[in-house]
């Protein structure tokens, strides 16, 4: 019945990685590249070469999006995500297979791409809508439409610059809302923002969504994926490993044997201000473990190194439940009761949880290094926690594991017999 | 089947691995806008909070005349022939700056939307033409300086003059952005670009007759300073404009024959190079 807008065949892309030169990124000088090359008829001769090594960002992908559906694509880190929608977006090229998508394509890979810092927001919606593809015409008749959604009337003469982050975010979506495709892709572009924005967003989506357009959402929120898409897919290591309906592709996804992880440790990244270095659950036995018992004592062990004072920062642990809705957050500033700056050095907490009491389940803990002002120095959100019934609760024997809400703390009642 | 797929839905995007030199009309048109919306930008970001503004587009080549006439006219005494050392070097000035400015802003143009172009699709090429287009907005300011020197100075253009014009702005266009287009291209991989081009336009100041008359080059190697296309512009417009020195057509002809090389080489090369920018940038 549906006929597919997008058909994507054996899509793959390699990246080759050369011998990087002190974290330029791509970026050679012509020096490097003469001296390579009077390297090469040395390396002819003794047969010998410097193999750049390939990288598979994507392999062999496959999958087709019928008109009017809502596409999730979800994935941890650098499972080929961004690579998949940059060139569903055409800014790279695959290495082979194609693509087909029928209709006009929007893609917001990023709020407020093109936006120029000195240009005033009105100014702005002009270059940036004009960048994403929309004509003048088209631009003048939207543009109150577009005012009105940004919430941003009164700042539509002062340059962007002077914008807070959550305006700057909400006029660049504004923009992209209006454009009209018949293929919108959005990439995880609601992380900043509050709440009420984010939702006015998503509503913004569907609307798009159930006006027969088709839309690929990309994001680590599952609590969105779930409300915003019948389908998804589930990538890994540049392998699409699984499809299908939403709340499969999310079971699949946080009940995956390499998705339950309690115990990591974290990179060095020298350029962060601020990074964990070590991340464990404990349990009440002191072993590390992915498994918790409802009344055992339980506790997070993080290590963070911090390279330069961050002004006003708390590291904070918070549990979410499956949907991706945040239920307990706790932080290194909760007993201070006042917001200090992480001095620098390298640092160790073991952080008691046994207090908070969840009813069992599956739940994800998100640690972060943040300051108020929504600079994020660094985040984790795919560490797996499963609670487990205790046999001898007596809410077990009579409940049978059908706990309702969130929460399970014991309370004394005071009974009295009157 | 495939196939009847394909005719079915005529407005198809095809996404695979490309290697063409094609430039797709239709997609271009579309985009014609942006090539303005570019170049409306930078002008709007380069006068903002700048209290002379345009007026530095006048100011620039005329102090540049004053200095050069003081010191090449008057201390070196180099001879401007028939018409007024100031008028010759300003006329000069006017499309060397015009060339120089198109040239700086279109080479560094990919690196300068580095952001955008790893976010947005859009036709890469629009980058460095449009960058021009700035260039020749200052070069119409310019311009009314030059028309002013001119009925300062009593000189009336020929008519050969006033027909030049547009075809003498043509190819330094052409010029400009072919070179522009090669080295934006390059620049995405070796910002030693970044380093050359100052560089090169420095240099090239002098290797190209604007400051003096190419009379003063022997005869026999004067062909070689018309392999620069600035060459043959500049001494077109004296010739025809202020009645100073005399064009050998030959010699324009080769100097537009090389605008149109550079031209035809940076545009393949920029295409050939297209695919891998938003990788590598």
């Amino acid at each position: 019945m549906n006929q597919p807008v997008i058909q994507v065949k054996d899509l793959s892309k390699v990246y080759k990685i050369g011998h990087e030169r002190k974290g330029m990124k791509g970026t050679t000088t012509l020096r490097d590249s003469l001296a390579e090359l009077a390297h090469k008829p040395a390396e002819l001769i003794t047969g010998r070469r410097l193999k750049k090594e390939e990288f598979w960002a994507l392999r062999d992908i496959n999958f087709e999006v019928n008109q009017g559906e809502v596409l999730g694509i979800v994935g941890k880190n650098g499972s080929g995500k961004s690579t998949l929608l940059k060139i569903l977006s055409r800014i790279v090229d695959p290495t082979e297979g194609e693509v087909r998508m029928h209709g006009k394509v929007a893609s917001l890979l990023e709020v407020g791409t093109g936006f120029h810092p000195e240009l005033t927001g009105r100014e702005n919606i002009f270059f940036n809508g004009a960048i994403l593809g929309m004509r003048r015409k088209e631009i003048t008749s939207k543009f109150d439409e577009i005012v009105a959604f940004s919430e941003v009337e009164q700042f539509l003469d002062t340059p962007v610059k002077f914008y807070s982050s959550g305006m700057y975010v909400r006029l660049g979506f504004a923009v992209a809302a209006h454009l009209d495709p018949d293929i919108l892709i959005v990439d995880e572009v609601l992380a900043v923002g509050d709440t009420a924005f984010q939702k006015k967003c998503l509503g913004k989506m569907k609307s798009v969504a159930s006006s027969g357009r088709t839309v690929l959402y990309v994001s680590h929120n599952m609590f969105s994926v779930k409300q915003l898409c019948n389908r998804a897919i589930f990538l890994d290591k540049g392998h699409l490993s699984y499809s299908g309906d939403t709340e499969d592709v999310i079971d699949y996804y946080l009940n995956r044997e390499s998705a339950v992880k309690f115990e990591e440790k974290y990179e060095d990244r020298p350029s962060e201000a601020a990074q964990f270095t070590s991340f464990r659950i404990v349990d009440g036995k002191g072993k590390a473990s992915g498994e918790i018992r409802i009344n055992e004592p339980w506790c997070v062990d993080i290590e963070y190194k911090v390279r330069k004072m961050c002004p006003g920062t708390i590291v904070a642990i918070e549990i979410l439940d499956e949907e991706g809705q945040a239920l307990y957050m706790t932080s290194d500033s909760d007993q201070k009761n006042r917001l200090e700056p992480l001095k620098i050095g390298s640092y160790s907490a073991r952080v008691p949880l046994g207090d908070v009491k969840l009813v069992p389940g599956t739940y994800l803990i998100r640690i972060s290094i943040q300051s108020p002002s929504k600079i994020v120095y660094d985040q984790y959100e795919d560490i797996v926690v499963r609670i487990l019934q205790d046999a001898r609760d007596i809410r077990e024997t009579y409940f049978k594991g059908k706990y309702m809400g969130y929460l399970a703390n014991k309370i004394d009642w005071a009974v009295d017999k009157v | 089947m495939v196939q009847g797929a394909q005719v079915l839905m005529e407005n198809a995007t095809i996404i695979r691995p490309r290697s063409k030199l094609r430039l797709n009309f239709k997609e271009l048109k579309s985009y014609r806008e942006l090539f303005f919306y570019f170049a409306w930008r930078d002008v709007k970001v380069r006068y903002k909070q700048s209290v002379l503004g345009i007026g530095w587009a006048i100011l620039q080549p005329f102090t540049m005349m004053v200095v050069f006439t003081l010191f090449f006219n008057k201390v070196a005494k180099v001879s401007s022939g028939s018409v007024p050392y100031a008028i010759f070097s300003y006329s000069g000035l006017l499309f060397w700056n015009y060339f120089s400015s198109a040239l700086a802003r279109s080479s560094a143009s990919l690196v300068a939307n580095q952001g955008v172009i790893t976010k947005i699709y859009f036709p890469r090429i629009i980058a460095p033409i449009s960058a021009t287009i700035v260039a020749l907005i200052d070069f119409c300011f310019a311009f009314l300086v030059f028309a002013g020197l001119m009925i300062y100075y009593h000189i009336a253009p020929g008519i050969a003059g006033l027909l030049f014009l547009v075809p003498a702005i043509l190819i330094t266009f052409i010029a400009a952005s072919g070179l522009g287009m090669f080295l934006s291209a390059v620049n995405v991989k070796y910002r030693d670009v970044g380093q050359i081009v100052p560089f090169m336009i420095q240099i090239g100041l002098f290797l190209t007759p604007v400051i003096y008359p190419i009379s003063l080059v022997p005869q026999r190697f004067q062909w070689i300073l018309y392999l620069n296309p600035m060459t043959g512009v500049i001494n077109a417009m004296r010739t025809w404009w202020l009645h100073q020195g005399t064009i050998n057509t030959r010699l324009l002809g080769l100097s537009i024959l090389s605008a149109l090389v550079l031209f035809i080489v940076g545009y393949i090369y920029f295409k050939s190079k297209e695919k891998e920018f938003a990788d590598i940038i």
